[in-house]
Order: structure tokens, then C-alpha cells, then sequence
């Protein structure tokens, strides 16, 4: 009886995630980035160049307000140089939060916001959008292939069709990738080679929209390896307690129990 | 202690005695730890302790939250975000928090289902029970408010929603649900006020806690049997059940480090699998979600005050009856109250004379369809509303209502329950090899 239970819970389980599938989504492609997975973690060089095409590209429409300039140089992260870091600052301009006044940012100063073209933040955005929710709304794909966040923002940059129409003075891109089919983020807003990568990489559209969409991962989760550390640790610790507890309650309980008998 | 007779603390000469006469509190703590316990609970019986953890988890990692969240509407959402990114820890605190109330909730659906099929909830435990329910209403209570509390999108269109319900109350529906949010709509004002409840009802839920373990202390606990301790002789006693300490709480203890294990692979690998993408966005009144979906736990209840709209003709009628008093919007929220409240009556519905379901041949078929039937809403809630969704919530809203107001009285005099065993030493013996052989 209760193992029914059990199957039902997991079923359960595996059922909210299915919870916003919506009619019209946008179609996902699965990429295997570096981080997914237990066992996954950030590739810095990858997190490098994808901060590259964020700020050539992608910031002069986007922000990251909720991103500290200075978490490029965490380890676990785009693990750049103190010196480096601080050099990058130097290029932003940030509103003091006190003075009120513009002046060249710090370490210590969040990426500013950008709201001169309406568009989103790209903060937590990774977090903000799921590009699996399969099969039949279940969501259990996720299992496997993740939650899909970076991958849906790859395939919103791979996916424009080169049609555009306009309603109501607003220009509309057709964006497979974009639930409803258009979006007013520009057609091309990024191109191959849009960007020159100093480590030798081949800056075809393809890989800089997964340089990017693993760095705005991060960005999202700065912190997702020492989770991932923290994680391990605690599986490992409690798989050994629950063997120690087993064979404690084993030897208790063997005074009360005798052998299961045949029916 | 009253009820099963057994050993009682004794204290020594000199501080014990001293403190006794003054602060029994040894003594309860001795009563409460060595209570003869059944010796025959199987694997359901732990979900008690995992409960008292996840409360207590809940509120050790709620109250350090608290220590860096800001209940403002133009700071919470970037006040988590400081907690993901800037704060120690902040990232296991969080994560931890918010799948833990998903634990809390999956442990105290099997705690639920678990009394439901071994009759826990039949006399003389129907005041645990309800006093059960009670703290599963809170659970809800708290987890609503909490969830508004990140101040995402779907914290906000959550809270605007089933705050819209209490509108649905004639005459002071919508008197009542301004007072709720302390204005017209969901503001600063209501994300205060669920931040001071968020705080306050979890320690209400500690209290009654203490009161339902002080009920089935007093009743003792049931078993998968249904047959009570015999309790005219302790050696009588000593034949049905093992102390408490150490036989119970060493066999908690290890199913608790293995839900653990799980948990903590989920919080350290996958924490967002259970949340909804959305709730990354920060909270915007101008725009309104595609979908507005509660957390997994709610679903099943958010189906059946989804599936009564103006096309059931069962609502038409009661609409026609009540001279729209009762409308489809009111109906609904009747029909989801109604739902938790007819388990909650479960005691007094229950007209079988027989406790454990394992022994009610008919009551087991019913039974495994309520579980399917819980499984089968949950997903109802969790879809865009469709013509089929809509058929398939209807016929599951109906069962479980036909389960607690039906099927339960009527099985009582159809059925023709299974042997009983004379005693839960007589069960266990012919389960299990005497250990001395």
C-alpha cells in the first residue's frame, strides 16, 4: 500500500515543475555546459569570454544590478585578477548612492542598471526563465537536463528568423525560441564575430551565446560552487551516518525482532 | 502520563528529589522518552520526527533570514538577492528555507495518508487529529505568507489571488479582505503584515505541536494493526510495545539522516527544481504572469477551487438556490475549505468499527484511489485550464469529497472486514522469529 504511496509522491514531485507550462512556449536547445550536473563547475575561461560579450554587446541595453563588480574575482567564478578587476570598474560610471552624483565605480559597486531600452536585467535571468518543462508539462525532464535557464537564453540569441513586423509602432523580431514567437529584442543584437576572444576562440554566433549564457549563469548563482561543495559534504556525511544509525538500530532492535518468517 | 501503565521516574535522594518537589520536569522528560510505544510500527511511524525537525529547521534558518531580509516592496526582492550573493552562508539558508517547506509538506502528506489508511484518527485519537489539522491549516497559512515574502512575481499574483478569495464572502468578504492587506490591493502594507505572521505562526505551530504529542501520549500511539496495547498488567504491556528511548528514537533518528541525505542532495544540486522560474522576476503589478500557480504543495486544493467555475451545474443550481449568494467564485472557495474539513471530520464519518485499513479488504481499494485521486489534482492544479483538465478536476474533486462523505460511512456497513489479531504480540509473533532462537 505504501509503496504506492511512494510511487504517487514521487510522481507528485515530479509535477510542479511542470507548473507554468503554457501553451505557445518557445523551443529549447540542450547544450552541455561545464556546470551542470553534481559534478559540474564553471569553466573561468568560458566565464571570461562571455563577460567580454556582455560588456561589448549585450550592456548597452541590459543591466546586472544585483551583481557586484568585484565577485570577478572570486574563485568558483570568472576568477579574474584583483588588478583586473579593478581596471574593469575603472571603465563604469555608477550614481553614487549617497552623493546622488555619477563617478567611476569600484570593486565594492554593483554592475549598474541599464532601463534607457526597456529591456530586462539580466541579474538572475538564468533563474527567471525554464526551457524545459517536459514531457506533457511534467517537467521531469529537468532531471536531466537541468532547469534550462542558460539554454533559453542560447536559443533566444540563435534563434531570430530574420522576419520583423511592427504593431502598434513597436518592431517585433520572430524569435523561435521566444514563447509567443516575437520579442522587441533586436534581430542580430549579437553576430558572429561580433566579438574578437584574446584566448583564440572561434567567435562564430554559436559560441559566443554559450559563453554568454553560462556567464549570465553565474552571474545569477555566483555562489553555486561552494553550494555544490557544501552539497557533497553534507551527502557524504549523512550517507555515513545513516550507516552508522543502520547498524546501531540493527543491533538494538535485534533483541526484540527475531527473523522476518515465511508466509 | 495517563493510560498505558509503566515504569515512573523515581528520584534519587538529594538534587532530584529537591528539583522534583519543585519542577517535575524529569520526570516528564522521563515519561515522555520511555512511553511504551508499539512494537510493531513499521516505516510510516517516522514522519512524526521528521515533521519536528523540518519545524525546527524551518525556524533556525527562518530566523537568521530574517536577520538580513527587508519586508519592504522596493527592498525585499533585492534584499534576497543580497542573502544569495553577500551574506555567509546566505545561499544554504535560503535554499534550505525554501525546500524546506517542501519537505515539511511531503513528509506531512505521508504523516496524513498514513492515519487515513491505519484509522490513527479513530477513537479515542480523534483530538490528536483534529488538533493535526489544525497544524496542517497553519502549514498552509505560513507557507502562503512566506512564499510572498521574496517579492517575486508569483509572490505577488500568489497573494493577490487567494487574497481575492476572501472577496468572495458575502457582505464582509470585501471589508475583510482590505483588512487583510491593509489597503485595496497587495502592497507594502500586506507584505508586512505576512512578514510578522510568517514569524509568528510557526512558533502557534511549536505549541500545538506540544499539544498533539500530549494527545497521543495520552491515548498511546496506534500501530499498522489497529489493536490497542492491552494494558491490564505491565507484563502485558511489556508484551505489546518497547520503550520509546531508545528503540524508536535510534530508528527515527536513522530514517531522518536518510531523508536528509536526499534533502540535502536536492538543496545542494538542484535547488530550484521545486520553485517556479517567475518568482526571479521582481514582483510587478502592471504585468500579470501567463500562469498563476501555486508551490507543488498547494495544487491539489488550488484544483479543487479551480474546477467548481459557473459551468458545473451543481454550482448553477446552488447560484440559483442561494439567489447568487453563493456564486461560482464563492462555491469554489467553500468547495477548498470543504476539502480540508471533511478530512478533518474524518473521526466522526469513519463508521467502521475497525482501525487499520489492512484488515478492510473493500476500504483498501477505495483507499489507494484517494491516493491516485490526491496525485491526479495535483496535476489538475498545476495546468493551464483546458476543457480536459477541467473534466478530469471535477470527477477528482468529486471522489475526494465521495471518499469522506460516502464511502467512508457506507464501507462501515457494507464491508465485511478481515480477522483482527487478539494482540500486537500475537501479530508480531506470527511475523516475526523469536529472537532468542
Amino acid at each position: 500500500m505504501f509503496r504506492k504511496i511512494a510511487i504517487s509522491a514521487v510522481s507528485a514531485l515530479t509535477l510542479m515543475s511542470g507548473a507554468a507550462w503554457a501553451e505557445g512556449e518557445g523551443a529549447t536547445t540542450d547544450v552541455a555546459f561545464s556546470f551542470e550536473g553534481p559534478f559540474g563547475a564553471f569553466d573561468e575561461h568560458q566565464l571570461q569570454r562571455g563577460l567580454q560579450v556582455y560588456t561589448e554587446v549585450c550592456s548597452a541595453c541590459h543591466g546586472l544590478k544585483f551583481l557586484r563588480i568585484g565577485a570577478l574575482a572570486e574563485p568558483g567564478g570568472p576568477n579574474l585578477p584583483e588588478e583586473q578587476v579593478k581596471a574593469y570598474a575603472k571603465n563604469i560610471t555608477v550614481t553614487d548612492a549617497v552623493t546622488g552624483e555619477d563617478r567611476v565605480a569600484t570593486p565594492a559597486d554593483h554592475f549598474p542598471p541599464n532601463l534607457a531600452a526597456g529591456a530586462p536585467d539580466l541579474s538572475v535571468m538564468a533563474k527567471a526563465r525554464k526551457g524545459f518543462s517536459g514531457p506533457y508539462g511534467l517537467g521531469t525532464n529537468q532531471l536531466f537536463k537541468g532547469m534550462g535557464g542558460p539554454e533559453h537564453i542560447y536559443s533566444i540569441i540563435t534563434g531570430f528568423t530574420g522576419e520583423s513586423k511592427e504593431i502598434a509602432g513597436v518592431t517585433l523580431y520572430e524569435n523561435h525560441a521566444f514563447p509567443g514567437g516575437w520579442m522587441a529584442m533586436m534581430n542580430e543584437a549579437l553576430v558572429a564575430n561580433q566579438v574578437t576572444y584574446a584566448d583564440g576562440t572561434e567567435a562564430s554566433l554559436e559560441n559566443e551565446a554559450k559563453d554568454v549564457a553560462a556567464f549570465l549563469m553565474w552571474a545569477a548563482e555566483p555562489k553555486m560552487m561552494t553550494r555544490k561543495e557544501s552539497g557533497f559534504k553534507a551527502v557524504l556525511l549523512l550517507g555515513l551516518l545513516s550507516v552508522l544509525l543502520y547498524l546501531t538500530n540493527k543491533k538494538l532492535w535485534s533483541k526484540v525482532k527475531g527473523k522476518k518468517l515465511a508466509h | 502520563m495517563a493510560g498505558i501503565p509503566h515504569d515512573h521516574y523515581e528520584p534519587k535522594p538529594g538534587f532530584q528529589t529537591w528539583l522534583h518537589n519543585r519542577l517535575p520536569v524529569v520526570s516528564l522528560l522521563y515519561d515522555t522518552l520511555m512511553l511504551p510505544t508499539p512494537k510493531n510500527l513499521n516505516w510510516m511511524w517516522i514522519w512524526g520526527i521528521v515533521l519536528t525537525f523540518c519545524l525546527a529547521l524551518q525556524i533556525v534558518t527562518g530566523i537568521v533570514l530574517a536577520m538580513h531580509y527587508t519586508p519592504n516592496t522596493e527592498l525585499a526582492f533585492a534584499s534576497v538577492e543580497h542573502i544569495m550573493r553577500d551574506v555567509n552562508g546566505g545561499v544554504m539558508l535560503r535554499y534550505l528555507h525554501a525546500n524546506g517547506a517542501s519537505l515539511f509538506f511531503f513528509a506531512v502528506y505521508c504523516h496524513i495518508f498514513r492515519g487515513l489508511y491505519y484509522g490513527s484518527y479513530k477513537a479515542p485519537r480523534e483530538v490528536t487529529w483534529v488538533i493535526g489539522m489544525i497544524i496542517y491549516f497553519l502549514m498552509i497559512a505560513t507557507a502562503f505568507m512566506g512564499y510572498v515574502l521574496p517579492w517575486g512575481q508569483m509572490s505577488f499574483w500568489g497573494a493577490t489571488v487567494i487574497t481575492g478569495l476572501f472577496g468572495a464572502i458575502p457582505g464582509v468578504g470585501t471589508a475583510l479582505q482590505e483588512w487583510l492587506l491593509g489597503g485595496f490591493a497587495v502592497g507594502n502594507a500586506t507584505l508586512n503584515r505576512f512578514f510578522s505572521l510568517h514569524y509568528l505562526l510557526p512558533f502557534v505551530i511549536a505549541g500545538l505541536v506540544g499539544v498533539h504529542i500530549w494527545a497521543f501520549h495520552t491515548t498511546g500511539n496506534n500501530n499498522p494493526t489497529g489493536v490497542e496495547v492491552r494494558r491490564t498488567s505491565k507484563a502485558e504491556v511489556e508484551a505489546d510495545t518497547v520503550p520509546f528511548w531508545p528503540y524508536y528514537v535510534v530508528k527515527d533518528l536513522f530514517a531522518l539522516a536518510l531523508i536528509m541525505m536526499v534533502f540535502f542532495a536536492i538543496v545542494g544540486f538542484m535547488p530550484n527544481y521545486l520553485g517556479d522560474p517567475d518568482n526571479y522576476i521582481q514582483a510587478n503589478p502592471l504585468a500579470t504572469p501567463a500562469h498563476i500557480v501555486p508551490e507543488w504543495y498547494l495544487l491539489p486544493f488550488y484544483a479543487i477551487l479551480r474546477t467548481f467555475d459557473n459551468t458545473v451545474w451543481v454550482v448553477q443550481l446552488v447560484q440559483f438556490l442561494t439567489f447568487g449568494i453563493v456564486d461560482s467564485k464563492l462555491f469554489g472557495v467553500i468547495a477548498m475549505a470543504g476539502a480540508i474539513l471533511a478530512m478533518a471530520l474524518a473521526p466522526w464519518l469513519d463508521t467502521s468499527s475497525v482501525r487499520s485499513g489492512r484488515y478492510r479488504p473493500m476500504f483498501k481499494a477505495w483507499f489507494a484511489v484517494l491516493v491516485i485521486d490526491f496525485v491526479v489534482l495535483m496535476w489538475c492544479g498545476s495546468q493551464v485550464p483546458s476543457a480536459f483538465t477541467g473534466w478530469v478536476g471535477l470527477i477528482a474533486s468529486t471522489y475526494w469529497f465521495a471518499y469522506f462523505l460516502v464511502i467512508l460511512p457506507l464501507l462501515g456497513v457494507l464491508e465485511k472486514p478481515l480477522l483482527q489479531p487478539v494482540s500486537i504480540e500475537a501479530d508480531f509473533k506470527s511475523h516475526y522469529a523469536d529472537p532468542a532462537e
